[in-house]
């Protein structure tokens, strides 16, 4: 017994208080709490990854949450030093291989505007087409993840049918499901074949309806509302100062998307909404996402009818041995789930002097501690979710 | 099995216990859900709508006490490597690992620094699925193959 709690011991004796009532009385005036400090991760099953986070509780409430990240780091900047240009395309595929083409077209924007090359108009309208797709298909793993974490399995389901018929898309024209390699630097590697075409509009014309599906799921279900509104809120001034992008800021009511914001490619001959929401909790992040989901559809059907009516070639003149002059470059472009940048130093080598990728889900998962401060332990499961982190980016 | 495990005579009998055994292990292959990069959304994909992994009697479990087999889904890296071994170690015997990819199986393009080169360094491995990402049939295979394999193994006999 401590010097002060025998000391308390003796004056209530002295008092004449019964034995138990002295306990309980000194047990009231010493009682103290102190911070838990639990695990999660990195073997998680909601962590979407490799993620590992060590969370500091106060009985169920979050004070403090530390990013613990690099399970996955497999040196892609490093080993795309040792690469030529052309071979770094795959390697930007698995970086988030949720959407591959969008990573792809990053890169090849990037080094075609250090190199000035001129890509056809319908080789961009390919593109633009493909990264789209990723966009849905990835908006639609989001979905599936996202609410089976919150538990609701059967949108995990419904979603998986959806991406399946996307990625049959892909097979389609490139050959691959999950890591395409498609985009080229000056266009892309092949015109698409005999049929995809009508496949596509195919899937435009059933995909708004199947959106109608998990609606009827999520929408205005009462868990789902109760799990994620008024969860994990961000203000937009916190958000941009924390360099937030993507539908992650969207969903604090910033209207800020480079494809309308910074147009490039032919996003500026295209006619789409921003989804912009500002609740700025998950429940506007999710609203942000199911719009985008339909405003990429709308996109596609816009592609698909310009490349209907045109023929001509998909890939600009490049030579095979590829050297782009000295200099340096940072292009970035809406990727599914942020700003996505690429920065190039080339020594006038057929090989990049230094590749730096600035991804949209490293800057994004640095507001998570701001988010879920103050919230009980399973709103970081929400989160999580809600930010739509993928590891392969994080750690790169 | 205990201690009776691979000590009995072989003859019909405890050819038809082993039987029964094995019929009972593979029929019900209970993975880890292992997930470390792309080749994890192949298997989601392969437990989801159209593959369907439930049919074989594969469910997914998220914790390593209740699964039979670890399927090792991505890159490991140097980092993730004791995690792995752990997980591994905290599952119950009988228990097999599939090597899902080019990364787990060989390292795959990752020859850098911090990329383990083939996760048969760490654990050992009874099936090996190829691709970068094999597509979720050749999980499938990968799977049945498995399968295969248990229905060889003597659990009484000798």
């Amino acid at each position: 017994m401590a010097v002060k709690e025998e000391q308390q011991f003796k004056e209530l004796m002295a008092k004449g208080t019964s034995l138990g009532q002295v306990d309980e009385d000194i047990m009231r005036q010493n009682i103290r709490t102190q911070d838990l400090w639990v695990n999660m991760g990195p073997q998680h099953p909601s962590t979407h990854g490799v993620l590992r986070l060590i969370l500091a509780l106060q009985g169920e409430r979050i004070v403090d949450t530390e990013i613990v990240i690099g399970y996955l780091h497999r040196g892609t900047e490093k080993l795309a030093e040792a690469r030529t240009y052309h071979q770094i395309i795959p390697l930007t595929d698995r970086l988030d291989y949720l959407a591959s083409p969008a990573m792809n077209f990053g890169y090849v924007l990037a080094v075609e505007k250090l190199a000035g090359i001129e890509v056809p108009e319908r080789a961009e309208y390919i593109r633009v087409l493909m990264a789209e797709l990723a966009r849905i298909s990835s908006h639609l793993l989001w979905l599936a993840t996202h609410a089976l974490d919150i538990g609701a399995m059967t949108v995990f389901l419904y979603c998986f049918r959806e991406r399946e018929m996307v990625l049959d898309l892909f097979e389609m024209a490139t050959g691959g499901r999950l890591t395409t390699s498609y985009y080229r630097i000056g266009g892309v590697a092949h015109d698409l074949p005999e049929g995809f075409l009508d496949k596509v509009k195919e899937f435009c014309e059933i995909f708004p309806k199947r959106v109608q599906d998990y609606d009827d799921l999520l929408y205005s279900n009462r868990i789902w509302l109760s799990r994620t509104v008024n969860v994990a809120k961000i203000s937009a001034e916190k958000g941009l100062a924390l360099g937030l992008s993507g539908p992650s800021i969207r969903g604090s009511g910033v209207n800020w998307d480079l494809r309308r914001a910074n147009p490039y490619s032919v996003y500026d001959k295209l006619d789409f909404e921003v989804a912009v929401f500002d609740g700025c909790d998950v429940y506007a992040r999710y609203l942000v996402r199911r719009k985008e989901m339909l405003e990429s559809c709308k996109i596609v059907k816009q592609c698909v009818e310009y490349l209907e009516k045109t023929e001509g070639p998909v890939m600009a003149k490049v030579p095979k041995v590829f050297k782009p002059p000295a200099g340096e470059v940072y292009f970035a472009t809406e990727a599914p789930k942020g700003e996505l940048g690429y920065y190039i130093v080339s020594d006038g080598s057929n090989k990049p002097y230094r590749l730096k990728i600035r991804t949209p889900s490293f800057a994004n998962l640095i507001a998570l501690p701001e988010m879920v401060k103050g919230q009980m332990v399973a709103d970081v499961i929400a989160a999580i979710g809600s930010i739509d982190v993928v590891l392969g980016e994080v750690d790169r | 099995m205990g201690v009776i495990e691979r000590s009995l005579p072989d003859n019909k009998l405890t050819e038809m216990i082993d039987k029964v055994v094995n019929w009972a292990r593979a029929s019900s292959l209970w993975p880890m859900t292992f997930g470390l990069a792309c080749c994890a959304i192949e298997m989601m994909a392969a437990g989801a709508s159209r593959f369907d992994f439930d049919r074989f009697g594969v469910i997914f479990r998220a914790t390593p006490r209740q699964s039979d087999v670890m399927i090792v889904a991505g890159t490991l890296t140097l980092k993730m490597a004791p995690v792995l071994r752990k997980v591994y170690d905290q599952m119950p015997e009988p228990r097999w690992v599939i090597s899902m990819g080019s990364c787990a199986n060989s390292g795959g393009i990752y020859n850098t620094y911090h990329v383990v080169q083939g996760v048969d360094k760490i654990v050992p491995v009874d099936v090996y699925v190829p691709g970068c990402p094999p597509r979720p049939e050749g999980l499938m295979y990968g799977v049945i193959k498995l399968q295969e394999k248990i229905f060889q193994m003597k659990v009484l006999r000798r």
